[in-house]
């Protein structure tokens, strides 16, 4: 069969979403980043969510996020995106109001501005990429960096004594009733990026749906940070941060509800 | 009505979209009160108590953003936290009104009445350039009046305002003539005027807009701070607001602004009495500063005495304008730091001791 026989707009099973913008990608090749880009702007497409959506973008690679995606974006400082989206959905309630926020900016920099925006239920969706590094500044420890592992500012590896322990932000706000729904997911292989998109496409239906604060986390990988091939970063983000972040739904229910499921 | 008070008020009547704040003494009154007066119910004005003035002010960030009409207020310590936000609301053209009713620094300090944040309003405060237009009031009505000039002023030229008084203001009661109301803009209307730039969604027939402060090409940043320049010049240019008082036959001039020029008000009596040619120039803009009026009165008087609340910061651009009018004449400062308010008597005598003695 001839390939132009094949190319018919019927037999079409897969095509760049809309909303997904075309420029040259800033992102390292094994970075995590685009791929969740992609899941977000295939769910804004596929919702129809465009005129309703407003990003808000970190800061560290992701602060970028607004060369991707098509829609009305506001740029944080460092840490301060649950703010800024408070401001916007508190205003704007119709809104389809979410962060994208590294573990640098949420966990260590912003720890208050997320943990206040979860409890009080804002109305956003929030999305926590948590690869153990600050990568844009060149690979520093992360709140969430795990015990023993080596970065710029860790160079013999974590260590509780001197660093203290490695933060279960997504365990945190579990526990907060400001939550509805809390997950934590990955994106490391073609299983993993479904089930991430299911997890995004419930989180952006609980805010349309007014049910308080959705927050998905992916563990990520940033394998220029990690100094390692993308495939030996997916594995050894399989074998080492997978145990201590276990992948999973932590929380699924009414906004209200005092404690996670789990 | 307090002051406090007063500008609580005044946000609601002029429509304002949203207000976010964190207590701190001695402004708590303006959270208090729009608290208790549920403007929610009555306009659709939201009011949310932040978990620190850091969230306060990028609250402020993301609705001006999204094209509202929103403030905070706090005083001494909390713009200190709040700065980092106004940098980044500076650096991105976001209109809003912020409130900075004035403590006895540095760090704690007092909670006394004081001018000590003059040249963090004025100058900046934050990183980077930048510049805001700051307004001080010198009344409760102008406490009234000055909510819905800061925002006028904002929107004209995207940029933050400030309405930069003390606790005296702020805890002072005094009869106010309130504004009439006006409707808040609907969702229409915001996007009629701010949605070329704001954040009020995408529609397919537009660019997406993004607010940001972020360009990492240097010669696109030049640019950037070239056109907030150009702004702050015309700011100059066009803004500069002053009231004098008695200064046509003036040999010498107070130069002071809100708590400090109503001392300098009566210091003026106590002075005129004793046969003395004073009068009183109050700077209602602090940025832009009304150098212009200073320039015409220079080459006409003796002297200038800085009279304020703090260890002498306005008398820098009192002496700057006085050296810009190409003039000689002597410009003194006298002040009171720490939270205390100087007596008019206090300011006669400095007025003698530093300006007339020589003379």
């Amino acid at each position: 069969m001839d390939i132009k026989e094949i190319i018919k707009p019927e037999n079409l099973v897969y095509s760049k979403s809309k909303v997904q913008i075309d420029t040259i990608m800033h992102y390292c090749p094994g970075c995590t980043h685009g791929v969740v880009h992609k899941l977000i702007s295939e769910l804004i497409d596929e919702m129809g969510l465009q005129e309703k959506t407003v990003g808000v973008a970190p800061v560290g690679c992701a602060v970028f996020a607004y060369n991707y995606i098509d829609i009305d974006w506001q740029e944080a400082a460092h840490g301060r995106a649950p703010a800024v989206a408070t401001g916007i959905v508190r205003l704007n309630p119709e809104k389809f109001v979410f962060t994208y926020q590294g573990d640098g900016d949420l966990a260590s920099i912003g720890a208050a501005e997320i943990i206040h925006a979860c409890n009080r239920g804002e109305n956003i969706l929030v999305v926590f990429i948590n690869n153990g590094i600050y990568g844009m500044t060149g690979g520093q420890m992360a709140p969430t960096t795990i015990e023993n592992m080596v970065t710029s500012t860790t160079p013999c590896g974590r260590d509780h004594e001197r660093n203290g322990y490695p933060l279960k932000m997504t365990d945190l706000v579990a526990q907060l009733p400001g939550t509805s729904y809390v997950t934590r997911q990955s994106a490391q292989s073609a299983p993993a990026v479904r089930k991430c998109k299911r997890a995004l496409k419930k989180g952006i239906q609980n805010v349309l749906d007014k049910k308080g604060t959705s927050f998905v986390e992916v563990v990520s990988t940033c394998n220029s940070g990690w100094k390692m091939t993308p495939v030996q970063a997916n594995k050894w983000m399989e074998e080492n941060m997978f145990p201590y972040y276990p992948l999973g739904d932590m929380k699924d229910s009414e906004k209200g509800e005092p404690v996670s499921n789990n | 009505m307090k002051g406090n008070e007063v500008l609580a008020e005044a946000a609601i009547r002029c429509g304002c979209d949203g207000y976010f704040g964190y207590p701190i003494t001695p402004q708590s009154e303006v959270m208090e009160m729009l608290m208790d007066r549920q403007p929610w119910d009555e306009t659709g004005m939201v009011v949310l108590q932040a978990e620190s003035e850091v969230a306060a002010i990028n609250m402020v960030y993301g609705a001006a953003g999204a094209g509202k009409k929103v403030m905070t207020s706090s005083s001494s310590p909390g713009l200190s936290l709040m700065s980092e936000g106004i940098s980044y609301i500076a650096g991105a053209e976001l209109p809003c009104l912020l409130v900075n009713v004035q403590r006895g620094g540095p760090g704690l300090g007092t909670i006394q009445p004081s001018q000590a944040d003059y040249a963090q309003a004025v100058k900046g405060g934050g990183h980077g350039d930048y510049k805001m237009i700051v307004l001080a009031p010198s009344s409760v009505q102008e406490m009234n009046d000055f909510v819905d000039l800061g925002f006028e002023l904002a929107f004209k030229y995207r940029n933050p305002a400030m309405i930069l008084t003390d606790g005296a203001i702020g805890q002072m009661m005094e009869k106010v003539e309130l504004s009439d109301y006006k409707k808040r803009w609907t969702d229409e209307e915001v996007i009629e005027k701010n949605g070329s730039w704001a954040t009020v969604g995408k529609p397919s027939t537009r660019e997406r807009n993004v607010i940001t402060s972020l360009e990492l090409d240097s010669a696109k940043m030049e640019v950037n701070n070239q056109r907030f320049q150009e702004k702050y010049r015309k700011m100059e240019a066009e803004e500069q607001r002053y009231e004098a008082i008695q200064c046509d036959d003036a040999e010498y001039l107070f130069v002071a602004f809100g708590t400090a020029a109503r001392v300098c008000e009566k210091a003026v009596e106590i002075a005129r009495e004793k046969g003395i040619k004073v009068g009183l120039l109050r700077p209602i803009t602090l940025f832009p500063f009304p150098k212009n009026i200073i320039k015409e009165l220079a080459p006409k008087v003796k002297g200038f005495l800085s009279v304020e609340m703090n260890a002498g910061q306005m008398v820098e651009d009192v002496k700057l304008a006085v050296y810009d009018a190409g003039c000689n004449q002597r410009v003194e400062f006298f002040g009171r730091m720490g939270g205390i308010i100087p007596s008019p008597g206090d300011v006669v005598e400095a007025l003698e001791q530093k300006l007339m003695k020589e003379g």
